[in-house]
């Protein structure tokens, strides 16, 4: 800097801020500037431990956090492929702002293409001796088949719809859902119609004389080893792949576009975001997702009906998302958790804190409680329980920290 | 001190309290240079019409709503490397004639030629990357983003990459990311709010949310920069720091279409102006021609006070 200023011209701003800190330090927000200016190394170091041990957590059997009146292990299966279905539905919502009511939608054809595939009840089912699947491998080949198959239907459902804006959108995704549910519903030839399909494909690993159908067979396993712990650490892998991916491209041009669209279609449009293209492309995404939560669906189940697939677990997907916090990867996870976690944790329970409930009961109202949580989360947290803070510059990191030193050590180099 | 060292000083919202203060000069010891910042700043892309020749033409352009003639057979040239003030009472159908040029209303009849291309059925993105940028008479930042976010998106128009290149991090993205960022801040050093770059849009002061649209637009490469109603709402000392601005932009080899109410601003900066009154164009020239101009001064400017008395 040149020695002839008076003051830090560049710099002068600071010496309006005597504490240095940052107004809005909620815990979370100390938290995330702790955990940002941590080196990577650091980073890794503690995020695996701490993914080990969210894994662990069906094993360890924690006294007040394992459910009573279900598997645990089962609980959080279902939370996997929730936390994944709320991890696409993300991308569409949260971070391009498209309100997508349809969303099972995708999450059905996902289920029912590896049950379609697999099962011995569909005319198309591809185990037998001339199909091209093979019977141990079959769930797994399946699972990319399916996220394929959802990715083609989010871009023809895109395609035409995404012209529309807000409200018209939300509309037609919430039709499109129900089309494809009372397809399954109606094309019994394929789909089994309401009877279901049955027997659908499943990792065939770890037969024994205790598992002889393997340890992803429904009912398998004894005590904590149920097959719903299976289930979840797929659904774990799967999670960490998809944020890695999904992190990828939030911190790239593509991310930016989404943000941009979401806060002013117009503008971004004259800025140079070609936004029909990167809305499709948010479409697309968000389907495979789904449609990949859909197969796990499938496997786990080894069972599909129409049933599944109505508009109120569409909406209670949104739930885990506004819950959670729309745009944050990690908020609409713990979204996901509390939506599936939290009437669980009461089934069965005849106490707490020793105060006598009806456990059953209150699970029983969960879209009650759900429907009061959103709205006092409405009035008085708007933005979710985690709180987005996108970091949408893939080298951005040198600058936020800089940004950081300066925000919490005042002016002191100025001048030097 | 140097010239934008002291433009920022002198900025709107220069006294701000904002916590978020970063010093460039932490980040990249280079954009503490203010050479190389406008080195970096600088128009880089080829434009075919020489400097002083028509770069962008309204030809016979009329834009009609139902019955409406909003803009009436207009024609006139901006020519590369000059400052074109575009003036005219309420409703004359100045922002009518800018969204004309971008994109935003299809001329009913007439047609815009940029840089030799005739702007047909294009769409507005695909206008932006042949060159045009504007910023808005109302602020259309992306509020949630950081004000580099903001201008990155502005060099994304530059950019290629898509989602494939992105989910595998590839060797163009990682480039583009870094070249983006570099240049996002080159240009918030210049219009003076780098120290915010880390700064959610909405926060900024409404000087800096003016400035970073400046900043947005002019990260599209643009051969031709548009302004609606920049100085709305500043004080003139703020006016007279935003001049400064334009001109620095001017001689770092951008043009700049210019539409403004404040006549000193206007008489201040620009090389030439257009006057439209009730869509039409009655007169052009240079600032002192056209204040000379009778029709100008009963359609527009008024009588001077002095005269008056």
């Amino acid at each position: 800097m040149s020695t002839d200023a008076p003051t830090g011209s560049r710099t002068g701003t600071p010496t309006s801020t005597p504490t240095g800190r940052r107004p809005h330090g909620g815990v979370g927000d100390a938290l995330r500037l702790w955990w940002d200016a941590l080196a990577r190394p650091t980073q890794w170091a503690l995020g695996v431990p701490f993914i080990l041990l969210v894994a662990l957590l069906p094993v360890l059997q924690i006294p007040v956090l394992t459910t009573v009146g279900t598997s645990f292990g089962a609980v959080l299966a279902q939370f996997g492929m929730y936390a994944l279905i709320a991890i696409g539905l993300n991308v569409v919502v949260g971070q391009a702002g498209l309100l997508d009511l349809g969303y099972i939608g995708f999450y059905a054809i996902g289920a029912y293409t590896v049950a379609i595939l697999t099962s011995p009840a569909s005319p198309w089912n591809q185990m037998g001796v001339d199909g091209w699947l093979s019977q141990d491998w079959a769930w797994l080949a399946a699972l990319p088949v399916a996220v394929a198959v959802t990715a083609v239907s989010g871009l023809v459902l895109g395609s035409p719809t995404l012209r529309l804006r807000g409200d018209y959108l939300a509309i037609v995704t919430l039709g499109f859902g129900e089309i494809v549910r009372l397809l399954a519903d109606n094309l019994d030839e394929v789909t089994g119609g309401g009877r279901g399909l049955a027997q659908v494909a499943y990792p065939r690993l770890g037969e024994s004389d205790a598992n002889p159908n393997g340890v992803f067979s429904a009912g398998s396993g004894s005590g904590v080893l149920t097959s719903g712990v299976w289930w979840y650490w797929t659904s774990l892998v799967l999670i960490v792949v998809v944020l890695l991916l999904v992190g990828n491209l939030e911190r790239s041009r593509v991310g930016r576009s989404w943000v941009a669209i979401r806060e002013d279609e117009d503008a971004a449009e004259i800025m140079g975001v070609p936004t029909f293209r990167f809305k499709l492309w948010a479409f697309v995404i968000g389907a495979s997702i789904g449609g990949m939560s859909g197969a796990l669906y499938a496997g786990q189940v080894q069972f599909v009906s129409p049933t599944n697939f109505n508009v109120i677990n569409s909406v209670l997907f949104l739930c885990a998302v506004v819950l959670g916090g729309q745009g944050n990867k990690l908020g609409v996870i713990l979204g996901a958790f509390l939506i599936v976690y939290l009437p669980n944790f009461f089934l069965g329970r005849t106490e707490i804190l020793g105060l006598p409930i009806d456990g059953t009961r209150i699970a029983e109202l969960r879209y009650l409680f759900f429907g009061i949580a959103l709205m006092v989360l409405m009035i008085f947290r708007p933005q979710g329980l985690l709180p987005v803070r996108q970091k949408l510059l893939a080298y951005g990191r040198t600058l936020y920290l800089a940004a950081r030193r300066a925000s919490t050590q005042p002016v002191v180099k100025e001048g030097s | 001190m140097s010239d934008i060292e002291r433009r920022e000083a002198d900025l709107p919202g220069g006294g701000l309290e904002e916590p978020a203060v970063v010093d460039v000069a932490d980040v990249d010891p280079s954009l503490a240079d203010p050479d190389l910042v406008a080195e970096r700043v600088a128009a880089r892309r080829g434009i075919r019409v020489p400097v002083g020749a028509p770069l962008l033409r309204m030809e016979g352009v009329t834009v009609r709503f139902g019955g409406l003639t909003a803009v009436d057979d207009v024609s006139f040239d901006i020519r590369r490397g000059e400052i074109l003030g575009l003036i005219g009472p309420n409703g004359a159908g100045k922002t009518t004639c800018f969204n004309a040029m971008t994109g935003v209303y299809r001329p009913t009849s007439g047609r815009v030629v940029l840089d030799g291309q005739a702007l047909r059925r294009h769409r507005r993105h695909e206008i932006t990357r042949l060159g045009i940028a504007r910023t808005f008479q109302n602020i259309r930042l992306f509020g949630e983003m950081t004000a580099l976010e903001n201008v990155v998106v502005g060099t994304d128009a530059r950019h290629a990459t898509s989602v494939p290149g992105a989910l595998l991090r590839s060797r163009r993205h990682r480039r583009e990311e870094r070249e983006g960022i570099e240049r996002a801040m080159a240009l918030l050093e210049l219009v003076g709010v780098g120290a915010m770059a880390t700064e959610k849009a909405r926060n900024l002061s409404y000087g800096h949310q003016r400035r970073l649209e400046i900043a947005r637009a002019l990260a599209t490469e643009p051969k031709l920069l548009c302004l609606d109603e920049p100085a709305a709402g500043f004080n003139p000392a703020e006016k007279e720091a935003l001049m400064g601005l334009i001109r620095q932009i001017r001689d770092d080899g951008y043009t700049v279409l210019l539409i403004e109410h404040d006549m000193r601003l206007v008489r201040g900066v620009t090389d030439r102006i257009v006057v439209l009154e009730f869509g039409r164009v009655i007169a052009e020239g240079t600032p002192e021609e056209v204040t000379a101009d009778p029709a100008v001064v009963a359609a527009y400017l008024g009588v001077p006070d002095d005269a008056t008395a």
